[in-house]
């Protein structure tokens, strides 16, 4: 072996090609495994915490669900304590959130996707729906506060489920919008001039072609909206969901409260009764986002399948 | 068989004509009798923005012939064969100037919908782009929003058979577009754009993204299909030109940004045997390519 060069180990360049890879890899399947390690404990943390958590709020909570918490209406005393206008007053915003603004988001989205040119009006608009993304809820609140419940009370009622429901839309609208732009950017251009070769208008392209093959994102976008705005209870708070209601909501212009905030109502007494009722309610809570959830999945499942 | 079934197509296509009368207001001529219609092309020019792609093209697309165009990448060949349908337009900033004709209608013209033109002259891509649909909802998607108004699986039979795949799918018509194999699915867009009665077919490179036997099939397909329309292709598989072609035009570019220009066109036998400019020859003999 040739020494010019200075010493070269023979270990090194043993292999038949000759060259200086080192040929050991061991050093590399290691750092390859405690990598794998790292990112397995990272999953983990995460999904033990959640454990813990469901499994803590269960064993408060779910000895004191019966179906007399579930239609009893909330009192002064612990035991008699019960979550059904909370939950209709929950199960009432969902649908007249998901209502109003699915349509709205899916249509919003629609059009500066595949309809507006690229101008700097649209980009404009496009750069402010992602900030409003972020914009706390509470402010949500207060706009609702101005313009659904003071502006507008010949229309909403003032402090109703559809006021509740108006804001909750506007938090999450842009969640939806967004989500459904990703769908419709990943559909490949080939889909809809396969289409306008056709002879078929823009609308005919969307409706037929896009919006279908859209659908599975736009509705995994609005899973996560609807959970945000089950979850919400400062905005709701500020556009007049009560704290203490003894009646059932009759309709979109009722007076009404929510499971989040009859939940942080009950946290905030002392005596313990209290606490177990809010755990049960924390479970209610729970089921109804998943029933929710479940829902969407549903249709999306359905819809990716006919695709 | 073909007289009664040209005749057939005649009073589908009127049909169509009248089932939207918004949409032309000036008078469609329909397919003559057993004939389709030609195209021609004057001074046409087609503009990404500011760039000039394409220069001052002339050209006469016969009807029952399949005229092909060659060329090195780049030299305007794509961008040329969408402006005969005016899809080039639909990219943002792009647009088109110039006189094209369908018969003796220009296509350009104001008061012309583009969106019927795109039904009366129909364009297969180079990649397969069949819809995320079953194969019988592929076919009777374009006819359905134009409004037919016929039998639809008789329509959809007729457009398969005429595509030579009805019988690989007559038995899984409610199967996806996507299961069958590419040559397969480029074949299903040629059946669907056949099932809308267009009267030019365009195809940009139909066979590259495609294996052999494939490729002959679409090309037996394209013999038949010149008995019924008229077909342009473009191409980059020069044997594939001079072996179906009757008509060849040559794009060429002088100088790298420059625009495209048709630099020769002539009956296939002489643009490949003795054409008559330099760069023609060059390329035809795969001096450069």
């Amino acid at each position: 072996m040739a020494t010019e060069h200075g010493t070269r180990n023979p270990q090194q360049d043993r292999s038949e090609q000759g060259g200086l890879f080192k040929t050991s890899t061991s050093g590399r399947h290691a750092l390859d495994w405690l990598f794998l390690v790292l990112v397995f404990v990272a999953t983990m943390i995460g999904l033990v915490v959640l454990a813990v958590l469901l499994v803590d709020i269960a064993v408060d909570g779910v000895p004191r669900l019966s179906w007399k918490f579930i239609t009893s209406f909330p009192s002064v005393i612990p035991e008699n304590s019960g979550i059904y206008p909370a939950l209709l007053g929950s199960l009432w915003l969902v649908a007249l959130t998901a209502l109003i603004s699915v349509p709205l988001g899916i249509g919003a989205a629609v059009y500066l996707e595949e309809y507006a040119a690229d101008t700097w009006l649209t980009r404009f608009i496009e750069v402010n729906i992602s900030n409003l993304a972020g914009v706390p809820s509470i402010i949500y609140g207060l706009l609702g506060l101005g313009i659904f419940v003071n502006l507008l009370p010949s229309v909403t009622s003032g402090e109703s489920i559809l006021s509740g429901a108006l804001t909750l839309s506007l938090l999450i609208l842009p969640i939806i919008i967004i989500a459904t732009r990703e769908a419709l950017r990943t559909i490949p251009n080939a889909v809809r001039e396969g289409g306008y070769a056709l002879g078929a208008t823009r609308w005919e392209v969307i409706r037929s072609h896009l919006l279908p093959m859209a659908l599975p994102g736009a509705l995994t976008g609005t899973i996560l909206a609807l959970s945000r705005a089950i979850g919400e209870a400062a905005p709701l708070i500020v556009v007049g969901a009560a704290t203490y209601i003894t009646f059932a909501p009759t309709g979109p212009l009722s007076n009404y409260s929510a499971l989040p905030i009859q939940i942080f109502s009950w946290i905030s007494q002392p005596q313990p009764g209290f606490q177990t009722a809010a755990a049960a309610g924390i479970v209610v809570l729970i089921v109804v986002l998943l029933l929710t959830n479940s829902v969407a999945v549903m249709l999306r499942n359905k819809y990716q399948k006919r695709v | 068989m073909d007289p009664r079934e040209t005749k057939e197509e005649e009073v589908a296509l009127s049909d169509l004509s009248q089932e939207r009368p918004e949409a032309v207001e000036q008078e469609e001529t329909p397919a003559k009798q057993g004939g389709t219609l030609g195209m021609s092309v004057e001074n046409l020019s087609a503009f990404y923005g500011s760039f000039k792609a394409v220069t001052d093209v002339n050209i006469d697309l016969r009807p029952h012939t399949i005229t092909a165009l060659i060329g090195p990448s780049g030299c305007g060949k794509s961008t040329f064969i969408r402006c005969l349908n005016r899809l080039h337009e639909m990219i943002p900033e792009a647009y088109a100037k110039g006189c094209v004709k369908l018969g003796d209608q220009d296509i350009y013209a104001k008061n012309i919908d583009p969106v019927s033109i795109r039904r009366r002259i129909g364009m297969v891509f180079q990649k397969p782009n069949p819809f995320s649909k079953s194969i019988y909802e592929n076919v009777a998607w374009g006819a359905r929003i134009n409004g037919y108004k016929g039998d639809m699986d008789e329509l959809v039979e007729r457009s398969l058979r005429r595509a030579a795949l009805w019988d690989e799918v007559k038995d899984k018509l409610k199967k996806s577009g996507f299961d069958l194999s590419g040559g397969q699915q480029q074949r299903l867009v040629i059946a669907r754009t056949l099932a809308v009665e267009p009267e030019v077919i365009l195809m940009d490179e139909p066979a590259s993204a495609l294996d052999p036997v494939s490729t002959q099939k679409i090309e037996d397909t394209m013999a038949e299909l010149k008995k019924r329309y008229t077909v342009v292709i473009v191409t980059h598989n020069m044997q594939q030109a001079a072996r179906i072609s009757d008509y060849t035009g040559f794009f060429y570019i002088e100088n790298m940004g420059d625009p495209g220009q048709l630099w020769e066109f002539d009956e296939t036998n002489k643009m490949f045997s003795s054409p008559d400019r330099k760069e023609t020859e060059d390329y035809v003999t795969g001096r450069f390519g």
